[in-house]
């Protein structure tokens, strides 16, 4: 029976995300909606993690299997896009290192800034 | 072949678990990022239905069943980010400036590469949410009018390219502090860096697993500012 209550409240929480999604005229995909009112349900002791855990963690792992579909679907337009796979990788390489680059540069100065604090505070 | 798989909902479904299994055999065998489970089950999907002159409704028939499931997946993402509430409290500041400055890196790089390459708007539209999550990606891609199909495709080479790059780049670039390595795979590569992340350590994998969903919520508020910059 846990696993049929962790369901009715992750459906619940879906529902509730897809229907955010029609109110509002955001281009916030109801997904999204959902992720953030667990998150904040959780934090604010609304739904404890024991009323989720076990059957959340499942779907979090399964996850990648659901996106077969789609990647298959790729097959009934690869002959229309034949000629730009290359500027499509080539998009997909340069980008992936900058963001890299940048997510790691500019978080490690803020840490840095911030050890050079503390390191000062002690002294 | 094709009339006799007809209306069969469990063929896609089968097909569809039972190559990611070969997937998965496959990456215990070889663990490098290359054998990407993901990318094994879709290319051996493929090639299935071209051999045996199968159609793609058929095999969808079944395999979109299980994508129905990506609303309530991408909800539980709210767990994990739950369960490291205490490292996203202490490292606050570094993570919304590392995670805010490296999404307007992604959108900016994409079009300018895109306007560089004179890419048309149905692909500069998919593209643009490539660096999150797929299911997060997916979502904004059909929010823009982009294709589902070569979001994730694009997503999964994203998240392939950047695991296999992460040391040379953090190498490249002096990032040193395990915080900022995490943040680095997760806000680049998404999950297939997080798993990458993990190979650093523990630290790294939790920050970017955190990386991951924070990013995907900047983007949903990031990606449609720039969608208009190629209609």
């Amino acid at each position: 029976m846990k696993y049929v209550k962790q369901l009715a409240v992750i459906m619940a929480v879906s529902f509730a995300g897809e229907l955010l999604n029609r109110i509002l005229p955001l281009p916030v995909p109801g997904s999204v909606y959902g992720l953030v009112i667990l998150f904040l349900c959780l934090t604010f002791g609304l739904i404890k993690l024991e009323q989720v855990e076990e059957t959340g963690t499942f779907l979090v792992k399964i996850m990648p299997v659901l996106f077969i579909g789609p990647c298959v679907s790729l097959m009934t337009i690869a002959g229309d896009m034949a000629d730009q796979i290359v500027p499509v990788l080539a998009v997909c390489l340069v980008s992936t290192i900058i963001v890299m680059a940048v997510t790691g540069l500019v978080s490690q100065a803020v840490l840095d800034r911030k050890a050079r604090k503390e390191e000062k505070s002690h002294e | 072949m094709n009339e006799w798989l007809q209306g069969n909902l469990y063929f896609g479904f089968f097909l569809a678990l039972g190559t990611y299994w070969i997937g998965l055999t496959l990456q215990k065998r070889f663990p490098y990022t290359i054998f990407n489970p993901l990318l094994i089950s879709s290319v051996l999907s493929a090639a299935f239905l071209l051999v045996f002159h199968i159609d793609y409704e058929t095999f969808d028939a079944g395999a979109s069943h299980i994508t129905y499931f990506l609303t309530p997946c991408t909800v539980c993402l709210a767990i994990p980010m739950y369960k490291q509430i205490r490292v996203l409290k202490k490292n606050l500041a570094a993570i919304l400036a590392g995670i805010g400055s490296g999404c307007l890196a992604a959108a900016l790089s994409i079009w300018g590469l895109c306007a560089l390459l004179s890419l048309d708007g149905e692909i500069y539209h998919s593209l643009q949410p490539k660096s999150v999550t797929t299911a997060i990606a997916m979502g904004i891609s059909e929010e823009l009018g982009g294709n589902s199909g070569i979001t994730v495709a694009a997503v999964v080479v994203t998240g392939i390219v950047g695991a296999m790059l992460a040391k040379a780049v953090c190498r490249l670039f002096r990032i040193k502090n395990p915080v900022a390595i995490g943040l680095a795979c997760g806000n680049s590569a998404h999950a297939i860096g997080t798993s990458r992340a993990l190979e650093f350590g523990e630290l790294e994998g939790a920050m970017s697993s955190l990386a991951v969903v924070a990013a995907g919520i900047v983007t949903v508020v990031l990606a449609p500012l720039f969608a208009g910059l190629i209609p």
